[in-house]
C-alpha cells in the first residue's frame, strides 16, 4: 500500500508534479538522444575506418610502419594474402603495394601515397568501389588507370579520362615516372583520406617501381565480425613471425581511444543533466515535506516508523523521477528510430565534418544496455534527490506536526 | 482492570529560559472500558497530558503504564511500534491520508501492522459498518462531510484493535448533529465492544456524554468525577 500511496501522492499536486517530470522527461530526452547521436556518429566514423581505411588487421614487413620506404616489404605476400583468406571468421583479404610519389597535372601536383590494389580483391575489402562519385572503378581493361580522391582531383585541376604523371622511387632509389589516366573519383567522409590516397591496379605499379613477383607492402584482412580481430591477429602474429600485425585500434590508438571513451563520456554528459534536475526535484520534494507536515505527524503518531516515512518518499521521488524519465527515454528511443531510418542530415556543416573524417549524414543508434543505465542513473538520481527530504520528514515530532495550522 | 495508570506526571517546557510546568504532578488511572473526558480551559495542558498518554510527547518524570509497561522507559522504535498496537488517535483535524479511500485509510494502520490482506480488508469494512459509513468505503476523504471523515477517523483508530483510543478534541470541528452522531457512535462502540476512550474537550456535548470528567486546571488535576 506504501507503493500505492507513493504514486497517488505525485498527483495530488497534478501541475507541480507536472512541470518537474517535463524538466525530467526534457533532460533525459535530450541525453538520450544524444547519446544515441554520437553513438551513431562514433560507430559510423568506426565503420568507415574499417571498411574504408584500415579493414580489421594489416599486416606489414616489421619495419615499413617506421620507414615506409618501398624495399621493406613482405614476400609472398599475395600467396600469404590466399592462405589468410582461408581462414575460418575472415570475409575477405587484399594484398597491397605501397609508395609515397608525387602526382602532377598540367596544372599542379601533390604528394600521395599510391596504393597498388587487385580491384576484385580489394572490392570485397574496402568500399572505395562504391563511393566512386564519377567515372567508374577500374571498369576498362586498360593498364595504367588511377583512381583519385575527390578532394584531390579539385587540388590536381583533374577530371576522369584526365592524364596526371606520377613521380617515385624504384626499388633500387632510382626516380621514375609513369602516366595514368584517371578512371574514377571517389569521395569518402573522410576529406584529409581523399587528398592522401590514389589507387592504381597492382600489376601497374609493381612494374614500375620494380617489386619482384608476388610480394607487397601491406596485407588487408575484414572479419566477418567487429571485435574478432584482436584474437585473430594475435593468432597470426604467431603463424607470421616477424612481420607487424596490427589491428585498427593499434594504427589509430586516437580512434581506439574515442570508442573506449565514449561510453564514459555519455554518462558524464547524463550525470551532469541529471545533477541540475536533481536540484529542481529536491525542491519540489522540499515543497511537498512543507505542505504535509500535519499528515507526516499523523502517520508517526499512529506508528509509521522512521523508516517507512522514509522509504515513503524515497518511493515518491523515485516514482516522479522515473515517470519523467521513462517518458523521455520513450521519446529519445522514438526520435533515434524515426532519425535512424532517414539519417540525419547535417550537411550544412559537411565540408568542416569531412574534414574530421565524419559523414555529413548521422543514423544514430542507441544500444539496450545504455537505456538501462541511464534508466538506472533516474532512479538513482530519485534516491539522491530524496534523500535531504525525506530526513526532513522523518526528524518531524509527531506531537508538534500535529499542532501546525495549515 | 486497570488499562492505564498516571504517577506523579509532570512535563516542564523551557522556553527562553522561562519554565512552565505544563503537566504538574498527575496521577490518574483509567479502568477498561471507560468513557472518559478531560476538561479545562485553554492551555490547561489537557492536549499536553494526551500527548504524554499518547507517547508522542516525553515526560519531565513520572511513569505512564499502559497495562503494566511504563512507555517511557521504551526506546523511540519501540514507542513507535508500542503506539501502532496499543494506541488509537482521534484528532481534531481527522487527519485521514487524503489520496486513500475510507476503506484503504482504516487498513493502512493494519498493513502498517502485518496483518493479511484479507483480514484486514474484512475488519476495515467492519469498523466502517460500525461508523455507518460502509457505503462510503470507497469514497476519499475530500468527498466526504467533516462528520464522517471523524467517523472513519474512529474506525481508524479501533483498526489496530488498541488498548485504549486517545481524541483530541475529536468534535472541535463538527456541527451540532455530526457532533451527536460521532459522540452516539462512540458510546455504541464503548459499551458493546467495552474499548476505552479517552477525550480531551472545551465540548459540553462531549462532556454531557461522558461517564467520568477530569478537570485540569494549569496542569493539575482539580476534580475527577465519576457519573
Amino acid at each position: 500500500m506504501i507503493l500505492s500511496v507513493s504514486w497517488r501522492n505525485i498527483w495530488r499536486s497534478r501541475t507541480r508534479s507536472l512541470v518537474i517530470m517535463a524538466a525530467i522527461a526534457i533532460g533525459v530526452f535530450a541525453g538520450v538522444y544524444t547519446i544515441a547521436f554520437m553513438l551513431g556518429w562514433v560507430n559510423q566514423r568506426i565503420d568507415a575506418v574499417i571498411r574504408t581505411e584500415m579493414s580489421h588487421i594489416q599486416l606489414h614487413h616489421n619495419k615499413y610502419l617506421e620507414t615506409q620506404e618501398v624495399h621493406d616489404y613482405i614476400p609472398g605476400a599475395v600467396a600469404m594474402a590466399v592462405e589468410i583468406s582461408e581462414k575460418t571468421g575472415v570475409k575477405a583479404v587484399s594484398s597491397r603495394i605501397l609508395t609515397t610519389c608525387m602526382i602532377a597535372t598540367a596544372e599542379t601536383g601533390s604528394g600521395v601515397m599510391l596504393t597498388g590494389v587487385d580491384p576484385e580483391k580489394e572490392r570485397k575489402v574496402t568500399n572505395i568501389n562504391e563511393l566512386i562519385v564519377d567515372g567508374t572503378y577500374f571498369a576498362e581493361d586498360k593498364a595504367n588507370q588511377i583512381i583519385l580522391g575527390e578532394k584531390l582531383a579539385q587540388k590536381l585541376k583533374a577530371g576522369v579520362r584526365s592524364r596526371v604523371v606520377v613521380t617515385l622511387t624504384e626499388m633500387d632509389g632510382t626516380l621514375t615516372g609513369g602516366a595514368f589516366r584517371v578512371a574514377g573519383i571517389y569521395r569518402s567522409a573522410n576529406s584529409a583520406y581523399d587528398e592522401m590516397k590514389a589507387f592504381v591496379r597492382e600489376p601497374d605499379l609493381r612494374r614500375l617501381i620494380g617489386l619482384e613477383e608476388g610480394a607487397a607492402h601491406e596485407i588487408a584482412v575484414l572479419m566477418n565480425e567487429n571485435g574478432t580481430e584482436g584474437a585473430f591477429a594475435d593468432g597470426l602474429a604467431t603463424s607470421y613471425p616477424g612481420k607487424s600485425v596490427m589491428t585498427w585500434t593499434q594504427l589509430l590508438p586516437e580512434m581506439a581511444l574515442m570508442n573506449e571513451s565514449m561510453n564514459l563520456m555519455m554518462y558524464i554528459f547524463i550525470i551532469i543533466i541529471l545533477l541540475a534536475l536533481g536540484f529542481g526535484i529536491v525542491n519540489t520534494m522540499l515543497m511537498v515535506i512543507l505542505e504535509r507536515v500535519k499528515e507526516l505527524g499523523m502517520l508517526m503518531a499512529v506508528g509509521m516508523t522512521r523508516l517507512r516515512v522514509f522509504s515513503m518518499i524515497v518511493l515518491e521521488t523515485v516514482l516522479l523521477c522515473l515517470t519523467g524519465g521513462i517518458a523521455g527515454i520513450v521519446l529519445a528511443l522514438v526520435l533515434t528510430a524515426l532519425t535512424a531510418r532517414s539519417g540525419l542530415d547535417l550537411s550544412f556543416w559537411s565540408e568542416g565534418l569531412n574534414a574530421l573524417g565524419f559523414d555529413a549524414v548521422f543514423y544514430p543508434e542507441i544500444g539496450f544496455s545504455q537505456v538501462l543505465v541511464v534508466a538506472f542513473l533516474v532512479a538513482l538520481t530519485g534516491v539522491i534527490s530524496a534523500i535531504y527530504p525525506a530526513r526532513k520528514a522523518i526528524k518531524l515530532k509527531p506531537a508538534e506536526a500535529l499542532r501546525i495550522d495549515m | 482492570m486497570k488499562v492505564l495508570k498516571l504517577k506523579n506526571l509532570v512535563k516542564v517546557y523551557n522556553d527562553s529560559e522561562i519554565q512552565v510546568k505544563a503537566v504538574d504532578g498527575v496521577d490518574l488511572e483509567f479502568e477498561k472500558g471507560e468513557f472518559a473526558a478531560i476538561v479545562g480551559p485553554s492551555g490547561s495542558g489537557k492536549t499536553t497530558l494526551l500527548n504524554l498518554i499518547g507517547g508522542l510527547d516525553s515526560a519531565t518524570s513520572g511513569e505512564i503504564l499502559i497495562e503494566g509497561t511504563d512507555i517511557s522507559s521504551l526506546s523511540s522504535s519501540r514507542l513507535i511500534d508500542f503506539r501502532l498496537r496499543n494506541i488509537g488517535f482521534v484528532f481534531q483535524a481527522y487527519n485521514l491520508i487524503p489520496v486513500l479511500t475510507a476503506r484503504e485509510n482504516v487498513e493502512f494502520i493494519m498493513e502498517l501492522q502485518g496483518r493479511p490482506r484479507d483480514d484486514r480488508r474484512r475488519r476495515a469494512l467492519e469498523l466502517l459498518s460500525a461508523v455507518g459509513l460502509e457505503e462510503r468505503a470507497d469514497s476519499r476523504p475530500s468527498k466526504m462531510s467533516g462528520g464522517q471523515q471523524q467517523r472513519v477517523a474512529v474506525a481508524r483508530a479501533l483498526a489496530s484493535k488498541p488498548k485504549f483510543v486517545l481524541a483530541d478534541e475529536p468534535t472541535a470541528n463538527l456541527d451540532s448533529t455530526s457532533t451527536a452522531t460521532l459522540l452516539d457512535i462512540m458510546e455504541k462502540l464503548n459499551k458493546e465492544e467495552n474499548i476505552t476512550f479517552i477525550f480531551s474537550t472545551h465540548d459540553q456535548r462531549v462532556v454531557n456524554k461522558a461517564r467520568r470528567v477530569i478537570t485540569i486546571e494549569d496542569g493539575h488535576v482539580v476534580s475527577d468525577i465519576r457519573k
